[in-house]
C-alpha cells in the first residue's frame, strides 16, 4: 500500500528531466539494497559532501550550488526523497511562534512557488491558505501573537470569526470555536517532488548525486573534517553536511570522535481517505485544530489528517533496527483520539471511506526547535536535522541558511535559537532524548504560554545547594540542563501549581517575586547562580593577555583584581558572547558568561586561540558554586563573615579578590551582581558551598537576608536596562547599537575582532538602537502581559520587536527592551537611528494585537533608585559618557 | 448494605502484590517478566498461603500456593520452609559444603533465597531456629550422601516435599522443651496443607503438586486466541488415577471404606497433603503424642478423633507429582491457584481473561483496514467500543486481582457484575465460607523474547 501511495503523491515525470542520475525504471522501484551497477563512480574528493537525499540534503545542495560552490557530492543511502520526506504531509505553514522559524518557512513558501517554473518538475504547489482554529480564549491569544508577527513581516494574515471559518471551509463544525487565524498564502506541495525538483536543479548546477550509497562514518583529524567513508569508497572533503534525518544522531556517533546531534524519532500517524462523493476542491484551505491536536488538508478529493497525540510512541531509541520505515504498523487504537477529534471537527466525514493510516516517523529535538550549524568539536562538520515534523515548511529556508553558513562563515540571520551549539553532550543521552521527545511531540499543539518549562530530563545538572534550596520552597526552571531557581514559595502559601502558572496574564507568583525584589532593594538576597559558564585562561607569558585583547572589545590590560565587562565580538562587531572577565594575575583570567555559552564560547575560543601548550583554556564551570549577594546589606554580611573591610574604598566596584568567608578559604569575591544593584558574587569551590551558604544565611539573618530566584533578577536587570546575551544581544548586535560604547576601547592600542565595524558605526551611526520602553496605559492586573517578540510601533509604523520584558516593581510598570530601526517611509530602506529619532517618537507595543502606549528611553532611570552605589556609578557613567 | 466500587476495590486489592524482574542494563534476560499475586479470604483467618522467591545459589525462581485445612498452621509452615528444602536439594555439593562450613565456623551464610513477599506474608520468628536445625540436618545428610551426580530438578522437588513432611512429622513426635514451640509443631502436624509449586529456570518449567491446587499454562494460539494447558493433576476423588493409587496401597478389604462421599476415609478432600498426621501415624503413636502433649491439644476433639476404618496407615502422602514443560514463545503465562478459584471458573475462561488482561485487548488483534471498505464513522465506533473494554481491564493493575474480580463477580454472561461483587464481598464472616472458599492466585508472566532466544540457541 505504501508503494501505491508513493505513486499517488509523486509524479514520475521528473525522472526524464535529468538523465545524469536517472538509472532506474519504474519496475525497479523497490527499496531493496541489492547492489546494482552504479553508472557513476564516486569521486575521490569533493569540497562538500552532503549525506541525506531528503528535503534538507537536497535544499542544502540546491543553495550551495546556487551560491557558486561547484564541487558538491550528495549521498543518499536509499532513494532520493524516500524517507520521512516522502511521507510528509506536504503542508507549508508560516504560522510559527519562533521568529527565525517563521522566516525560514516564509522563504520556503516563496521558493517552492517558483520551483516548478525554475526546474520543470511538477511540485504540486497549491496556494490554499491555512486556518488555525481556537477552541479557547487562551488559544486565540496565542494565535493573535503569531498574527502580529506575521503582519509586521508583510505576510498576509487575519484573525477571523467562526462564521468566516465556515465560509472558507464548508465542512467545519464551528460551534465550539471562539475564533481562528487565517493565513491565505500558506500552501500545499508534494514534498517528495519538491525535494526532487531541488535535486534536479542542483544536479544541473553540477552537484553529483549518488543514490544507494551509505556513509559509514566521517573522518576527523585535528578537529577538522577530512573525509567520508562510504560503502563505495572514501571521499576526501573539506565540508561534511549531516542531513541524515532520523539517522543523524547515529551518523554523528559513528565516527571516532562523536558529534552529538540530539534528535529522536517518534511514530507519526496520518489518515488518507478516498475522495468524497463530491470530491473536495484542491484549493480548500488546510485546517489546523491544535486544541483537537489535528491537522486536516485536502488530498486527491478526499482528506489527509494527522496530529500530535498526547502519548507519542518514540522509536529507534536503540538505534536503527530491522524496522524499515516502510514497514511500520498502522495503529488504529493509538489514532483513535485523533479520529474522534477529526469527526468532531468535520462530522460530515462519517461516511467517508478510509484508504490508509500512514505511520511515518518524524524526528524531534529536545527544545522543539530544529538543529543546524557546525559541530563545536569538528570544524567543517555541519548539521541540518531535527525538523520536529515541519521539514517541508523549513526545508527551503533552513537549506539556505546552512549554505550561507558554509559559504560565508555565518548565515544572514541570527540563527542562535537553532544552533547545534546550544546543546552539549548532556542532551545526547538516549534516555534523555527518548523521554524528552515524548514531551516535545504533544507540545507541538499544546498551548505555549510565557515561561513554560520542560518537565522531563530534569535534575541533570544541579548546584550542591539544590536540596537545601528545594527544601526552602524553590521552584525550578532549567537552562542548558542546569536547574535554576525561579522563585521561592514562602511556607504556607503553596498554592502554586503548574496549571495556575499557565497564563498570558498576571501570573500567580507576582507577589512572591515582588517580595524578593523588595528584599534585594532594601536588605540583601542570595541567588544561586552556579549555572553560569566559567572559564579560566592562563599562560606562561603574555599570550593570554595578547590573545584576549584581540578577541574582546574592552581593554583587558587592567590592574590585577579588576573585573571588566566586555563583549566577545565577531568580525562584524556582533556579540558572540557577553562576559565579565576578572584578571586574577598578570597571566591568568577568569571569565564568566551566560549558562548556554558553555559549548559555543568554548568552540569560539578554541578555534581562535593559537595551538600553544603555554596557553591553557580550562572550563571550570563545575568547580565553583556561585552565590550572588544582592542588596545594600550584602556588604555588611560579607564583612562580618570575612573580618575584612568591604566598603567602597577597600573593595571598589568591579573588583575581584580571593578571600576567606567563614572557615572557607579561597573564595573568589567579585563586586558585580548582574543586576545593577550593589552586592557581590561569591565563586566558591564546590566543597565549601554548603558551608558558605549556611554562614551567609546565618549571618544574614539580622540583616533580613532571604533567598531569591531568577525572576527577581530578571525584573531587576530589565528595569536597569541591562541587556542579556541570548535574550537581547546576539551575533547581529554590536555594542554601539545597545549603548555599550563604553565597553569598547577602540583606542586600546591593539587591534581586536570587529574593530573596523565599530569604528565605522561610531563615525556613521547605527541602524538599530536598543531602547527601553515603559508601558503607560497597561493594566498589570487586567491586561495581557508582554513576553518578548512583540512588535514595536513608532508613530504608527513598525520599527522593531521587543527582546525581553518584565514588570518593574520599582516603577510599578511593565518594562520592555527591544530594538528600534528606522525604515524609510517610501523605500523601506534602513536608515541611521539617531538619539533624536528615538526621543521624538510616539511608541506603542503590540501585545497579541492590542497596542499599548509606551515611553521610550535610552538611559535607565537613576533618580528612582535610591540605593545606587559605586558599581552603578561606573556603569551608568558609562552610558552617560556616550 | 452496599459496597461502593472504591470499597470493593480496597477489599480486592488489600493483599495484592506484584514483582517485576529487574532489568539489567535495560534488558531482562530472565524468562520471567514478573508475577502478580493476590489472596481473598473466606475463612477468618485465611488458611491459604503463597510464596515466591528467587534462588540465589542456583538459577531459577520458585512460586507456590498452599491451601491449608484444619487451621492454617501447616500451610504457614510449608510456605516458609518448602522453598528452602527445594533450594537445598538443588544445590551442588560444593555449595552445600561451603554453607555447612560457614555455619560451623560461625561465618555469614550465603543467602539461598530472595523472597518476594507481601507485607502480610509473615514468617514465624519463634520457630526459625527449630526450622533451621531441621534444614541443616537435611543438608548434612545430603553432604554425606554426595552422589556426585548433577541434581535433577524433578528428583529435588520430590525429595524436598517428602523430607519436609517427614521433618514436620518428626518434630511433632519429638516435641520441644519450649511449650509454645511444642504446641506449634503439633498444630502444624495435625493440620494439613496442599502445595502447588512451580520452578522456572530458563525454558524449563517444573510444577510439583500435592493436593488439589492447580497450575495452568496460558497459551496464545496463532490466531491470537487463548487456551489453557494443565500442568498439574488434582489429587482428589475426581481423579481416577488417584483413587486407583490409594486403593492399590491398601488391602482389598478396605476398598469400600477408603473413599466415601468423594473424601479420603470419608473425611479429607485432598488425597495428598502435608501434615495431617491423623492420616499418617499409627493409632498408638497418635494417642501417645496427644496424651503427652499440651492440654490444648487434649481438649481438642478433632485431634483426639481417630478416623473411622483406620487399619493400615499411612493413608496420605506429601509426595508430589512433577510435570516438566519446556516453555515455548506462545506460552505467555502461568496461573497457580488454590481450589477456591477453580471451583468458580473454568480454566479456559481463566486463560482468556488473564491473556486479554496481560496483552491488552488491542494488542491481541490490531485493526488493519487492509482491502476492506471501512468508513471513518465505522472505525470510530469500533475504536470507541474497544477503548471501553480496555478501560474496564485497567481498573486492576494486578492480573491476580483481575481474576479474583471475575471469579467472585461474574454473572451468567461472564462479565463482572458490580452488584454481585458487592454482595459477595460484604457477606459476614460466618457466611462467607459457605459461598466461597479462600482464593489465592499467582500469575507469572513469561518473557517471550527471551524464550524465543533460548529456542533459537537450541
Amino acid at each position: 500500500a505504501a508503494g501505491m501511495f508513493l505513486r499517488l503523491l509523486s509524479d514520475i515525470q521528473w525522472r526524464a528531466a535529468h538523465p545524469k542520475w536517472r538509472r532506474m525504471t519504474g519496475s525497479q522501484r523497490s527499496t531493496s539494497t541489492t547492489a546494482e551497477p552504479h553508472p557513476l563512480s564516486l569521486p575521490a574528493q569533493a569540497q562538500v559532501v552532503i549525506c541525506g537525499g531528503g528535503i534538507m540534503g537536497t535544499s542544502v545542495a540546491y543553495h550551495l550550488s546556487k551560491m557558486g560552490f561547484k564541487d558538491i557530492v550528495l549521498l543518499e543511502q536509499g532513494r532520493l526523497a524516500a524517507g520521512t520526506t516522502r511521507f510528509c504531509a506536504g503542508i507549508v505553514s508560516t504560522a510559527r511562534p519562533v521568529s527565525i522559524e517563521l522566516k525560514m518557512a516564509h522563504y520556503s513558501n516563496k521558493l517552492y512557488q517558483q520551483l516548478e517554473q525554475e526546474t520543470g518538475v511538477q511540485t504540486g504547489y497549491m496556494k490554499t491558505g491555512s486556518i488555525s482554529l481556537a477552541q479557547t480564549q487562551d488559544r486565540l491569544i496565542s494565535l493573535k501573537r503569531i498574527a502580529s508577527s506575521l503582519n509586521v513581516m508583510g505576510i498576509p494574515c487575519e484573525i477571523i470569526s467562526p462564521k468566516k471559518v465556515s465560509q472558507l471551509h464548508p465542512l467545519i463544525n464551528i460551534h465550539d470555536l471562539v475564533g481562528a487565524m487565517y493565513v491565505p498564502e500558506d500552501a500545499l506541495v508534494s514534498s517528495a517532488n519538491v525535494s526532487l525538483a531541488l535535486a534536479t536543479a542542483a544536479s544541473r548546477n553540477g552537484v553529483q548525486i549518488h543514490e544507494r550509497t551509505s556513509v559509514s562514518h566521517v573522518t576527523i583529524q585535528k578537529g577538522r573534517v577530512t573525509g567520508v567513508e562510504t560503502d563505495r569508497g572514501r571521499i576526501q572533503c573539506e565540508y561534511f553536511v549531516n542531513c541524515a534525518g532520523q539517522w543523524a544522531y547515529e551518523l554523528g556517533h559513528s565516527g571516532e570522535e562523536p558529534v552529538h546531534i540530539p534528535v529522536h524519532a517518534c511514530e507519526h500517524f496520518y489518515l488518507l481517505t478516498h475522495p468524497l462523493q463530491e470530491p473536495l476542491s484542491n484549493s480548500l484551505p488546510t485546517i489546523v485544530d491544535p486544541d483537537g491536536r489535528i491537522y486536516i488538508r485536502n488530498w486527491q478529493g478526499g482528506i489527509l489528517s494527522g496530529g500530535f497525540e498526547k502519548n507519542p510512541k518514540p522509536l529507534f531509541t536503540e538505534g536503527r533496527n530491522q524496522l524499515e520505515i516502510q514497514n511500520l504498523q498502522e495503529d488504529w487504537d493509538h489514532f483513535g483520539p485523533l479520529l474522534s477529534a477529526l469527526l468532531r471537527r468535520m462530522p460530515g466525514l462519517e461516511a467517508l471511506q478510509i484508504m490508509q493510516l500512514v505511520n511515518c516517523p518524524e524526528s524531534f529535538t529536545p527544545d522543539m526547535r530544529c538543529i543546524m550549524g557546525e559541530s563545536p568539536t569538528a570544524r567543517g562538520y555541519f548539521v541540518l536535522a531535527g525538523m520536529n515534523s515541519a521539514g517541508i515548511s523549513y526545508g527551503g529556508g533552513a537549506g539556505k541558511y546552512l549554505a550561507e553558513w558554509i559559504v560565508n562563515g555565518y548565515p544572514s540571520e541570527n540563527v542562535w535559537p537553532l544552533d547545534l551549539k546550544r546543546f552539549g553532550t548532556l542532551q545526547s543521552s538516549r534516555t534523555f532524548l527518548r523521554h524528552r521527545v515524548m514531551e516535545v511531540m504533544p507540545l507541538m499543539y499544546d498551548l505555549k504560554v510565557p515561561r513554560w518549562d520542560f518537565q522531563t530530563g530534569r535534575q541533570l545538572r544541579t548546584s550542591p545547594l539544590y536540596d537545601r534550596l528545594d527544601a526552602q520552597g524553590a521552584r525550578w526552571m532549567e537552562k542548558h540542563g542546569f536547574e535554576r531557581v525561579k522563585y521561592f514559595v514562602p511556607p504556607g502559601s503553596d498554592l502554586l501549581d503548574l496549571d495556575h502558572s499557565k497564563t498570558f496574564y498576571k501570573p500567580d507568583w507576582f507577589d512572591i517575586v515582588g517580595a524578593e525584589v523588595k528584599c534585594c532593594k532594601e536588605a540583601v538576597c542570595v541567588i544561586d547562580m552556579s549555572s553560569f559558564t566559567k572559564f579560566e585562561i592562563s599562560s606562561t607569558g603574555d599570550q593570554a593577555l595578547e590573545n584576549l585583547q584581540y578577541l574582546f572589545s574592552n581593554d583587558l590590560d587592567v590592574p590585577v583584581g579588576h573585573v571588566v565587562h566586555t563583549g566577545m565580538l565577531n568580525e562584524k562587531g556582533g556579540y558572540e558572547n557577553d562576559c565579565s572577565i576578572a584578571r586574577l594575575s598578570k597571566r591568568s583570567f577568569f571569565m564568566i558568561s551566560p549558562t548556554d555559552q558553555q559549548v559555543h564560547c568554548w568552540a569560539w575560543l578554541k578555534n581562535r586561540l593559537p595551538d600553544d601548550s603555554n596557553l591553557v583554556l580550562e572550563d571550570v564551570t563545575w568547580k565553583y558554586t556561585a552565590l550572588n549577594l544582592i542588596g545594600p546589606r550584602a556588604v555588611d554580611v560579607l564583612s562580618e563573615l570575612s573580618y575584612a573591610p568591604m566598603t567602597a574604598e577597600h573593595f571598589p566596584s568591579l573588583f575581584c579578590k580571593e578571600m576567606s568567608v567563614g572557615y572557607a578559604n579561597g573564595i573568589r569575591v567579585m563586586s558585580i551582581t548582574h543586576t545593577g544593584e550593589p552586592g557581590f558574587v561569591l565563586y566558591i569551590p564546590i566543597e565549601y558551598a554548603l558551608h558558605v551558604y549556611n554562614e551567609v544565611m546565618n549571618m544574614g539573618q539580622k540583616y533580613g537576608i532571604r533567598n531569591a530566584g531568577y525572576y527577581a533578577l530578571r525584573s531587576l536587570r530589565i528595569e536597569k536596562f541591562f541587556a542579556f546575551w541570548g535574550q537581547d544581544l546576539d551575533a547581529f548586535t554590536t555594542p554601539m547599537e545597545c549603548g555599550r560604547e563604553f565597553q569598547v576601547k577602540l583606542d586600546k592600542g591593539m587591534e581586536f575582532l570587529g574593530q573596523d565595524v565599530l569604528l565605522e558605526q561610531k563615525q556613521n551611526g547605527v541602524y538599530k538602537r536598543f531602547t527601553m520602553f515603559i508601558l503607560e496605559d497597561h493594566d498589570t492586573d487586567m491586561d495581557l502581559w508582554p513576553w518578548w517578540g512583540e512588535p514595536i510601533f513608532r508613530n504608527g509604523r513598525y520599527v522593531g520587536k521587543t527582546t525581553s520584558s518584565a514588570y518593574s516593581y520599582t516603577l510599578e510598570r511593565h518594562v520592555c527592551l527591544g530594538f528600534v530601526h528606522h525604515f524609510d517611509e517610501q523605500t523601506g530602506e534602513e536608515l541611521v537611528v539617531t538619539t533624536d529619532f528615538i526621543n521624538q517618537g510616539e511608541y506603542e507595543i503590540d501585545i497579541a494585537g492590542q497596542r499599548f502606549q509606551a515611553k521610550a528611553k535610552l538611559y535607565p532611570f537613576s533618580s528612582l533608585f535610591a540605593q545606587r552605589r559605586r558599581k552603578d556609578d561606573v556603569e551608568l557613567s558609562g552610558y552617560q559618557r556616550e | 448494605f452496599y459496597l461502593t466500587p472504591p470499597q470493593v476495590n480496597s477489599i480486592l486489592k488489600a493483599n495484592e502484590y506484584s514483582f517485576k524482574v529487574p532489568e539489567f542494563d535495560g534488558k531482562n534476560v530472565s524468562s520471567i517478566l514478573g508475577f502478580d499475586s493476590n489472596q481473598l479470604p473466606a475463612n477468618a483467618p485465611i488458611e491459604d498461603r503463597r510464596s515466591a522467591a528467587t534462588c540465589l545459589q542456583t538459577r531459577g525462581m520458585l512460586l507456590g500456593v498452599f491451601d491449608g485445612h484444619a487451621g492454617c498452621a501447616c500451610a504457614q509452615a510449608v510456605s516458609e520452609r518448602l522453598f528452602y528444602y527445594i533450594a537445598v536439594s538443588l544445590l551442588p555439593h560444593e555449595t552445600l559444603l561451603e554453607i555447612e562450613n560457614a555455619v560451623e565456623s560461625g561465618r555469614a551464610l550465603l543467602p539461598i533465597l530472595q523472597w518476594h513477599k507481601h507485607p502480610n506474608d509473615y514468617f514465624s520468628k519463634e520457630a526459625s531456629k527449630l526450622y533451621f536445625n531441621s534444614l541443616r540436618t537435611y543438608w548434612q545428610e545430603l553432604i554425606d550422601l554426595n552422589s556426585g551426580e548433577t541434581t535433577d530438578v524433578r528428583e529435588a522437588l520430590i525429595n524436598a516435599f517428602k523430607r519436609l513432611d517427614n521433618d514436620i512429622s518428626l518434630e511433632a513426635q519429638v516435641g520441644d522443651p519450649n511449650s509454645f514451640l511444642n504446641y506449634l509443631v503439633l498444630r502444624v502436624a495435625f493440620s494439613g496443607s496442599t502445595a502447588c509449586v512451580a520452578h522456572v529456570d530458563g525454558v524449563d518449567l517444573h510444577v510439583a503438586n500435592t493436593g488439589d491446587s492447580r497450575a495452568m499454562l496460558g497459551v496464545q494460539e496463532e490466531d491470537g486466541s487463548w487456551s489453557a494447558v494443565n500442568l498439574s493433576y488434582d489429587h482428589n476423588a475426581q481423579n481416577e488415577h488417584e483413587v486407583e493409587r490409594v486403593k492399590m496401597e491398601h488391602p482389598k478389604s478396605e476398598e469400600k471404606s477408603l473413599v466415601k462421599q468423594d473424601r479420603l476415609l470419608g473425611l479429607l478432600m485432598p488425597f495428598r497433603a502435608f501434615g495431617d498426621v491423623k492420616f499418617k501415624w499409627s493409632i498408638e503413636l497418635q494417642k501417645r503424642v496427644v496424651e503427652s502433649g499440651p492440654d490444648q491439644l487434649n481438649d481438642n476433639e478433632y485431634t483426639k478423633f481417630i478416623p473411622p476404618n483406620y487399619y493400615t496407615p499411612p493413608y496420605l502422602t506429601a509426595e508430589p507429582e512433577v510435570i516438566h514443560h519446556k516453555l515455548r514463545p506462545q506460552d505467555k503465562f502461568l496461573v497457580l491457584a488454590t481450589d477456591g478459584l477453580w471451583e468458580t471458573m473454568h480454566r479456559q475462561d481463566v486463560a482468556r481473561i488473564v491473556g486479554e488482561y496481560l496483552t491488552g485487548v488491542h494488542h491481541q488483534q490490531p485493526i488493519a483496514v487492509g482491502g476492506y471498505k471501512v468508513t471513518l464513522g465505522q472505525m470510530h465506533g469500533l475504536l470507541t467500543e474497544r477503548r471501553a473494554r480496555i478501560s474496564s481491564v485497567f481498573e486492576d493493575q494486578n492480573a491476580a486481582t483481575h481474576l479474583i474480580r471475575h471469579a467472585v463477580g461474574n454473572n451468567e454472561f461472564g462479565t463482572v457484575d458490580h452488584e454481585r461483587l458487592s454482595k459477595m464481598l460484604s457477606l459476614p464472616e460466618e457466611l462467607a465460607r459457605m459461598y466461597r472458599d479462600d482464593i489465592t492466585i499467582i500469575v507469572v508472566q513469561f518473557n517471550s523474547h527471551v524464550i524465543g532466544a533460548y529456542q533459537n540457541e537450541e
